[in-house]
């Protein structure tokens, strides 16, 4: 682990306690995050998952319909019959904040009636193609709804990477960084504390020592060897 | 107010004029990138369904998009039906938030 050069002072280690107060503050929220947004992660995939195996499903009877459709009636009807919508379908996006993920919200606007679905006449197209456009209406809220969760799902699935990567970030490497600072500091400081003492005693008993040699000698006051 | 935009083989997509929808017919994955480079730019589309057959090879390009709000882009099965390509990157969602497949597990290898 790369390690933090300091100065072994006790300012320098009060700041680098404070330092791992908040990162394990952090920490803990973060965490909290992470776990809050895996749940709606997971309800929102689930719920992705049933649409689109609905979707792909009715998708399929749209596709057969419109063969069957095609298959009746010549290419060029076919087009014709729906090169110009009766519907004009605009999407009406909204943002939901999930968890401080901006998530897209999709509403579909139709503007037109929907009593009629078909723009073409009766004259010169098949039912069968009326059956498909009718499946297809149908699926159609529910193909809006599939891209609106998709998108959520993605979302939200970058978003929990990424806290997790903050997550571990933390409780691997810069709290335990912050530790061993801590800890180094505080031996440092216990182990010149120790040396202090060790040079106190020693000058006591050498001043013992010259009391000793010399005892009528009365103010030790000014005898005192300096030391720095 | 945006437009919701279908990218995909002529008969894969023709019906999805009916109901308003932007159709794009390609016919080969160059010209659906093309098309969905273009239609990502106008930056008119809020939707892009794009047909599975083609958003297989586009890997790469709807990795670039993935992480932007808008536009979602998402695959539909084509006529040949679901080939499980959309499930498959539900799947891989799942595996990138949680870091190990929790939800598929069980119905698919």
């Amino acid at each position: 682990m790369a390690e933090i050069r300091v100065n072994p002072t006790r300012m320098e280690m009060k700041r680098y306690q404070t330092r791992y107060q908040t990162a394990r503050r952090g920490h803990k929220l973060l965490k909290d995050k992470r776990d809050e947004l895996m749940r709606r992660f997971l309800d929102v995939v689930r719920e992705n998952k049933q649409l689109r195996e609905r979707v792909e499903a009715s998708l399929a009877q749209v596709y057969g319909g419109f063969t069957v459709a095609s298959a009746v009636s010549s290419p060029q009807m076919l087009q014709e019959a729906l090169i110009c919508p009766k519907k004009e379908g605009e999407l009406h996006v909204d943002y939901r904040n999930l968890m401080s993920v901006n998530v897209p919200k999709f509403e579909l606007k139709v503007r037109a009636d929907n009593s009629e679905f078909c723009n073409y006449g009766m004259a010169f197209t098949s039912g069968e193609l009326d059956a498909a456009l009718l499946s297809l209406n149908g699926i159609l809220e529910d193909l809006i709804r599939l891209a609106e969760l998709e998108k959520t799902a993605q979302l939200l699935a970058e978003e929990i990477e990424r806290t997790r990567r903050r997550v571990n970030a933390l409780e691997h490497i810069l709290m335990p960084q912050y530790l061993e600072v801590i800890r180094t500091i505080r031996m440092r400081l216990e182990e010149n504390e120790r040396g202090n003492t060790t040079r106190l005693m020693k000058v006591k008993d050498m001043m013992l020592k010259a009391q000793l040699r010399s005892p009528e000698d009365d103010d030790e006051d000014e005898e005192l060897p300096e030391i720095t | 107010m945006y437009k919701i935009g279908i990218i995909g083989n002529r008969d894969a997509v023709q019906g999805f004029m009916a109901v308003g929808f932007a159709v794009r017919e390609v016919s080969d994955a160059q010209e659906a990138a093309k098309t969905l480079h273009a239609m990502t730019k106008s930056g008119e589309f809020g939707i892009i369904f794009l047909t599975e057959n083609y958003a297989m090879q586009l890997e790469e390009e709807l990795t670039r998009y993935r992480d932007l709000p808008i536009p979602a882009i998402v695959s539909i099965p084509g006529q040949e039906g679901s080939s499980g390509y959309g499930m498959n990157n539900l799947r891989r969602a799942v595996e990138r938030a949680v870091g190990t497949d929790i939800l598929f597990g069980n119905d698919k290898s």
